[in-house]
């Protein structure tokens, strides 16, 4: 039996304890933001936040989520109005959406780190969230845009 | 070539009058329990979980493809997949724009697998083209009929009425569709040949179509979490598999199967093998379990033995070989152009010049693995996925399931990345067969990535050999051009295959492209097919299809020529596109013929300020040019790339794109730049960064872990620009992937003086040009 908290809910799951996170929260829990992708960390598609920082869930075994705080792109904003979504809309970044769940996830992640964030940190930062789509114009356009919303720099579209 | 009948084929190859455009269309009232032309789908779609609303009771349903609630909403079906170009905004767009309607209060709803949708496929960059004039009388006969009824309810005549935002006006007084609806009877019906005869607005009063501020409908629900792709769909009770997959795509036997430290694995329920009639799937176990983990396990821990198929072998050298011997041989192959004089200009020629040029195999890697849920129920076969031609994969699922086509119904959902991957359906087999096997209960297969990545449909390597015949003055007498690769339409969809000039049948997406638009004289394109390939593996469909490739040995060849000929490259190709004879174009697809094309390549030449630019040590630009997909349908496109080559690594930077694009007229303004970005970096990434090899029968690559497709950090910066027009629309989705190589090809020589021959470019082939040098 593993116990954790998921977007501010107490789970408890009875599942082996290497089974990846990322079934558990699919599957097991029924929240399918969270998407499979390459299955080894590699593309990003299975990003989630544990306790706030940007998390693989695919090679995360669930062993490791014992106690641990998780949100997923379904526990960021009641109404799916965090800042950072409400750009990716304005912006429409999204092509075929598949990957965008866990560029979210990373993209809240980085602002945390990097407020006010270069071209070069958010190609560092977001390198490994591969977009087959490839919006990546619109992504680094949105997170520079989210970055400065939240400063509250008017002039800076 | 260059009609595009094979829309007006039916899938047996039938010419029939049941294409989109000459159906008949209904104009009925839905009340009272009588329906009368099409009944609706009995379930919607599950796309929009947050937004499924369906008109109830009471709505009027024009033609099959709107309807209009009571309450007012307007419902828009789309027979197309939506993969990222949201195409159901673009569409609904076209309809909703002559019919006046309210944007605010137009839904889109995807729909499932229907005779009466006629052919379902969405690629080729075909779906605006496709739905134009359907979409655009449709919307013509749903606001005539509104108007009648209205003016009946208002008491005056249609001739005194207005109309404008889904209300009806005349003298002070109005009504909403809405309204209409409810209060009236619309009960109009039209013939195609009334239909044809309606009224279209003209483009100057367009409203909804070429409107930059709309956003695309489909948007919110991917950046919440609740957008449903194929791999999100569940039923009750339904058991995971995971395919255990055998060592070649075709010919494999099953020996033997121990299944005794699967056993080992907590959720492990049994293994399948899988016997599929439409043979498409051969040699394949497939392993169920109780959750997908468990499924994933399982099958590593199931050992099976197989007796190869005979390609267990091969390689990607045999097979390009193989390519080269076709072309050498002058037997064989289909001629889609074949000019009187071509034999001869090359025997009297003063000079000929030759090349080779070759690219590799390239995979989809569409993010979301192929996958699908199947189950039986009351009889009738439910397949849920993502899928881009249903038409297609249908026949051949009610096949391997030894059932009639009625007895089959696909369930549409969001596609996590088509690019082609998802026009052969051959994943959902295995899924229906697993079901079948177990009486129908429930069975979500999904396939790891490594599965997905092995039995990828992929991207046929190719040969093309270019030849050109000079006279003494250096003017080009003739051209004569020849492409070996797997056909992808020749082994998947037969009967959409276009005849040649010979009669014989052909692959046009695998030589598109190389029937260009320039003046070259006395013209021959011969199309070879590569049955290596096509034992080896099953040739896919891949984003742009042959002009991804082609483009590489026309355009690079073109600039080869201009420099032996100490013309600039771009100048070269402009007294090239002169619209003569074949290239002149016809209406409504190909207006204006290659003045168009040569009409973009001088506004890209203006934007870049081409050969008027100093740019640092070891950069340069490099320019081409192409017709898009299909000389039916051209989207008349430019690129020039400005690249950096580091010297001492080989290493090639893209620091710019510049596109510009005639699509005639562009439905969908921020959709049309989102769809030209990302094909634009699909053609960087396979130039410079993504490539597989064929290794004793199979893609070599299995993971991101060797594949390296673009990332973020690689992007360049992108300058895109339509040119306006108010001609037919023509396709997006893929044009931009065409032009990207060979201007990035173009780039590296006008920097650093290498000719690169293969694509993609590896910074050791820079490396040895550099050498050579």
């Amino acid at each position: 039996m593993t116990t954790f908290r998921l977007n501010g809910r107490e789970v408890t799951v009875d599942v082996p304890g290497d089974t990846p996170l990322l079934w558990v929260i699919r599957d097991e829990v029924g929240l399918t933001g969270t998407k499979f992708g390459c299955g080894i960390g590699m593309c990003g598609a299975c990003t989630i936040h544990i306790g706030g920082r940007a998390t693989r869930s695919c090679v995360t075994p669930i062993s490791a989520a014992e106690g641990a705080d998780i949100t997923t792109i379904e526990g960021i904003d009641p109404e799916g109005n965090h800042p950072v979504q409400q750009v990716w809309r304005e912006i429409q970044v999204p092509q075929c959406g598949y990957c965008q769940s866990g560029q979210i996830m990373q993209a809240i992640s980085l602002l945390k780190d990097y407020p006010s964030p270069t071209d070069e940190e958010i190609d560092a930062v977001m390198a490994g969230s591969l977009c087959r789509c490839m919006t990546y114009i619109r992504i680094r356009e949105a997170i520079k845009k989210a970055a400065a919303t939240a400063r509250g720099d008017a002039s800076n579209g | 070539m260059g009609r595009l009948n094979r829309f007006r084929l039916g899938k047996d190859g039938r010419r029939e009058q049941a294409s989109l455009s000459r159906r008949g269309f209904l104009v009925t009232s839905l009340g009272a329990g009588v329906m009368f032309g099409f009944a609706r789908p009995s379930s919607a779609n599950q796309i929009f979980p947050l937004d499924r609303s369906l008109p109830g009771d009471g709505a009027f349903e024009p033609t099959i493809w709107c309807s209009i609630a009571p309450d007012g909403e307007i419902t828009v079906n789309i027979i197309r997949a939506e993969m990222g170009q949201h195409i159901g905004t673009a569409l609904a767009r076209i309809i909703a724009d002559e019919m006046e309607a309210d944007w605010s209060k137009v839904r889109i709803n995807y729909v499932d697998t229907d005779p009466k949708w006629g052919l379902m496929v969405t690629g080729g960059s075909w779906s605006v083209w496709m739905t134009w004039d359907v979409f655009r009388q449709a919307g013509a006969a749903t606001r005539t009929a509104m108007v009648e009824e209205g003016a009946r309810l208002l008491g005056t005549t249609p001739d005194k009425c207005t109309v404008a935002n889904s209300i009806v006006s005349a003298g002070g007084k109005q009504i909403s569709f809405g309204d209409i609806v409810a209060k009236g009877h619309p009960s109009h019906s039209f013939t195609p040949e009334e239909m044809a005869r309606l009224p279209l607005k003209p483009a100057s009063e367009r409203r909804l179509i070429g409107n930059a501020e709309l956003k695309a409908l489909d948007i919110p629900a991917k950046t919440n979490g609740t957008a449903i792709y194929g791999i999100d769909a569940r039923v009750e009770g339904m058991l995971y598999a995971r395919p255990k997959m055998p060592p070649t795509r075709y010919g494999s036997r099953v020996r033997s199967v121990d299944d005794t430290d699967a056993k080992k694995i907590k959720g492990y329920v049994r293994y399948l093998l899988i016997e599929d009639p439409s043979e498409v799937v051969q040699g394949w176990v497939v392993v169920l379990a109780e959750s997908y983990s468990a499924a994933i396990r399982a099958t590593d821990a199931l050992k099976v033995d197989w007796t190869p198929g005979e390609t267990i072998h091969t390689s990607e050298r045999d097979i390009q070989d193989r390519g080269r011997e076709l072309i050498s041989n002058k037997d064989g192959g289909v001629y889609i152009f074949n000019d009187d004089g071509v034999d001869q200009a090359f025997s009297s020629a003063h000079t000929v010049m030759e090349q080779e040029y070759t690219c590799a195999s390239v995979l989809h890697y569409q993010l979301e693995p192929t996958n699908a849920l199947a189950f039986e129920k009351d009889g009738v076969y439910e397949i849920h996925a993502g899928n881009q031609w249903q038409s297609l994969i249908l026949p051949t699922l009610a096949k391997s399931l030894q059932v009639p086509e009625s007895k089959v119904i696909l369930r549409s959902y969001l596609l996590g990345g088509g690019f082609g991957r998802r026009l052969n359906g051959d994943y959902m087999i295995p899924a229906a067969l697993a079901s079948k096997a177990l009486g129908g209960k429930p069975v979500k297969l999904i396939l790891t990535r490594s599965d997905d990545m092995q039995f990828d449909s992929f991207r046929s390597p190719s040969v093309q050999r270019v030849r050109m015949a000079f006279d003494g003055s250096d003017r080009i007498t003739s051209m004569d051009y020849q492409a070996a690769a797997g056909w992808p339409t020749g082994v998947m969809a037969e009967a959409f295959m276009e005849k040649g000039v010979d009669g014989k049948p052909y692959d046009q997406f695998a030589i598109a492209g190389g029937d260009h638009w320039y003046e070259v004289g006395a013209f021959r394109v011969r199309a070879l097919r590569n049955d290596l390939a096509e034992k080896t593996f099953r040739p896919g469909w891949l984003r742009s299809v042959s002009p991804g490739w082609t483009s590489w040995g026309i355009e690079c060849f073109l600039d080869e020529v201009a420099h032996r000929q100490k013309k600039d490259p771009a100048q070269f190709r402009l007294e090239l596109l002169t619209a003569q004879g074949r290239n002149k174009g016809q209406a409504p697809d190909s207006v204006g013929g290659a003045l168009r094309q040569a009409a973009v390549v001088r506004r890209l030449m203006e934007k870049v300020n081409w050969g008027k630019t100093t740019l640092p040590k070891d950069t340069a630009m490099g320019l081409a040019t192409t017709a898009g997909q299909e000389r039916g349908m051209p989207t008349w496109i430019g690129c020039v790339a400005q690249v950096h080559v580091d010297r001492s690594t080989g290493v090639v930077t893209c620091q710019k794109l510049t596109i510009v694009v005639d699509a005639g007229t562009v439905v969908d303004p921020d959709g049309a730049k989102a769809q030209t970005e990302g094909a634009a970096l699909w053609g960087l990434s396979m130039a410079l960064f993504e490539n597989t090899e064929i290794v004793n029968g199979m893609p070599v690559d299995r993971n991101l872990n060797t594949y390296t497709p673009l990332r973020i950090a690689d992007t360049p910066e992108m300058d895109i620009e339509f040119l306006p027009s108010t001609e037919k629309p023509m396709g997006l989705g893929e044009p931009g992937t065409t032009v990207v190589g060979p201007a990035i090809g173009n780039a590296i020589f006008n920097a650093v003086g290498v000719r690169l021959r293969h694509m993609p470019v590896r910074p050791a082939d820079v490396l040895r040009g550099l050498q050579n040098s």
